[in-house]
């Protein structure tokens, strides 16, 4: 019993059992995760996917600040009832610019990841304002002061830059026109080709019928293209994932 | 266990003394023992039989061969097949026909009462009955036709969308741009009368010209509406935003048109419905009470 023995030491030693504690649990966590990083059938690489365009992201913090995740999960699972009542279900792609992910794990209200371009831009509007007025048997509160808060583009290049550090592929032009950029998406009217060149399938529309730009207009940015962006018309998913 | 406590005396001792407490040396239940070396041996053959080793490209599949991704297309293949023979058939039957078909009328009606409920109540209410500015389903008051068809075709292509080139869409201009204020208290008012109102009768006099040079080519001479353009009847008592003053003021002045997604999976693949679905939702609707 000699290898039962040595094990006294570590038992009769405090410091020394926390850094072989330490250790095992190092030992386990790298076996875990590291291969997700390297592991082919983990990173599934999917067309349409982009970055956020700026007034998406700031749309995406509103949502944050707000705590629509407490509520409302983002992550369609792998189940017949779940594809047939949200759509094809989410794909680890689709959040892989989140910082950090919306994937929740409460469903007091209907999961959001493909809530992009199924009601008008009114309706949220109407929704947001006062949810009983179109479902009255929701229990969400009401967020009208949405529509009276104006934002401006001030920081959403320091925003676009902390997202690029932690590994979201901005480039220099799209940081440089990031002010632009966010005005020009609650414009129809303006010139926003070359929005929608950097970032396909953003929606631009002037979100809720006001001149002014208000976290109204971003939040609803933001929901209008959720899900939208991988067209499912072309995409095969690999079933062994 | 009695036995046990009487044999108390009788179990050797781990030889630990502190402050004169001992401590026993029992063995662990047999048991206990066994499901321990059994999770042991369940847990190896987990691994073997679910994928879970990493390796250097890949992890291993596993010898089960088992895939949420399969497992979810499976089971949707699976009811897809039960259902397979009606809704094919529904799929590509000419609607009209449908009710003749007793028993895939009754299947689309049930799937459609399903699909309205998860994709189309949370604008038009969950009976149905629409709410300010999301047209009631009930009545027989259709902005774009009330038949089974036109209502397959509003929910394949929605209103005033980008999502699909084949949109209903027309919308109304905001006068507030084209007419003097006074005019448009005139012509308010003249709506005011033709709705069966109270309304200020030298301005509704008034207003019935401007109505007439202004309004009449899409709502019609008599404000009777007009399906082709969405134009809704202005002469019965049924609104779609309010039919007071003020608000008929507002919708004259700003123009109102609301906006309906495009439904079918064509436009929005992966969420949209399928032309089964679609056929089933319009049936659905259609028996509502206001169908035509």
């Amino acid at each position: 019993m000699g290898i039962l023995d040595r094990h006294k030491v570590l038992e009769k030693n405090a410091t020394l059992l926390l850094i072989g504690s330490l250790a095992v649990v190092t030992i386990g966590g790298i076996v875990e995760i590291a291969p997700l990083f390297y592991l082919e059938n983990t990173i599934e690489d999917v067309e349409g996917v982009r970055p956020y365009s700026p007034l998406e992201l700031a749309g995406r913090e509103i949502y944050i600040r707000e705590g629509c995740y407490v509520c409302h999960s983002q992550m369609i699972r792998p189940m017949r009832d779940e594809v047939e009542r949200y759509g094809h279900y989410s794909l680890a792609a689709e959040s892989k610019y989140d910082h950090p992910f919306q994937w929740g794990s409460k469903r007091t209200g209907p999961d959001l990841a493909r809530v992009g371009g199924r009601y008008s831009d009114e309706w949220h509007v109407d929704h947001l304002t006062d949810p009983q007025s179109v479902v009255p048997e929701s229990v969400m509160p009401k967020y009208g002061f949405l529509s009276n808060a104006i934002i401006e583009p001030t920081y959403i290049t320091d925003l676009m830059e902390t997202h690029a550090i932690v590994g979201v592929p901005y480039t220099e032009e799209m940081i440089a026109e990031a002010q632009a950029d966010f005005l020009v998406q609650v414009d129809p009217d303006g010139d926003y080709d070359a929005l929608v060149e950097r970032y396909p399938g953003a929606v631009v529309s002037n979100f809720d019928g006001q001149e002014a730009v208000t976290e109204m207009d971003a939040l609803i940015a933001y929901l209008q293209m959720l899900g939208t962006l991988v067209d499912f018309s072309t995409f095969t998913p690999d079933a062994s994932r | 266990m009695s036995k046990k406590t009487q044999d108390k005396h009788e179990v050797e001792t781990t030889g630990h003394s502190w402050d004169g407490i001992e401590e026993y040396n029992n063995p662990l239940p047999r048991w206990w023992v066994w499901v321990f070396y059994a999770t042991i041996v369940w847990g190896i053959w987990y691994t073997i039989a679910y994928p879970a080793w990493p390796m250097l490209k890949g992890a291993t599949a596993g010898y089960l061969g088992f895939s949420t991704r399969a497992d979810v297309a499976a089971d949707i293949a699976a009811v897809e097949e039960q259902n397979a023979a009606l809704t094919t058939e529904l799929a590509s039957i000419d609607l009209t026909t449908l009710a003749d078909n007793a028993e895939l009328h009754q299947f689309a009606i049930n799937g459609g009462a399903a699909v309205f409920r998860a994709n189309c109540s949370q604008c038009h209410g969950s009976g149905a009955a629409g709410a300010k500015g999301y047209p009631n389903l009930l009545d027989n008051d259709w902005l774009w036709g009330g038949s089974i068809e036109d209502i397959a075709f509003t929910v394949t292509h929605g209103i005033r969308n980008d999502q699909s080139g084949d949109a209903r869409w027309v919308e109304m201009p905001a006068f507030g741009d084209i007419l003097e204020e006074g005019e448009i208290d005139a012509v308010v008012n003249h709506v005011l009368s033709i709705s069966g109102q109270e309304a200020d009768a030298t301005l509704a006099a008034a207003g019935e010209t401007v109505f007439l040079d202004n309004c009449a080519s899409c709502h019609g001479d008599a404000g009777e509406g007009n399906r082709d353009f969405g134009a809704p009847t202005l002469n019965d008592a049924i609104w779609l935003y309010g039919g007071d003053f003020d608000t008929l003021k507002e919708t004259v002045t700003k123009a109102r048109f609301g906006v309906m997604p495009a439904w079918s999976e064509e436009f929005r693949p992966g969420v949209g419905l399928t032309a089964a679905e679609i056929n089933a939702v319009a049936a659905y609707v259609h028996q509502l009470g206001g169908g035509e």
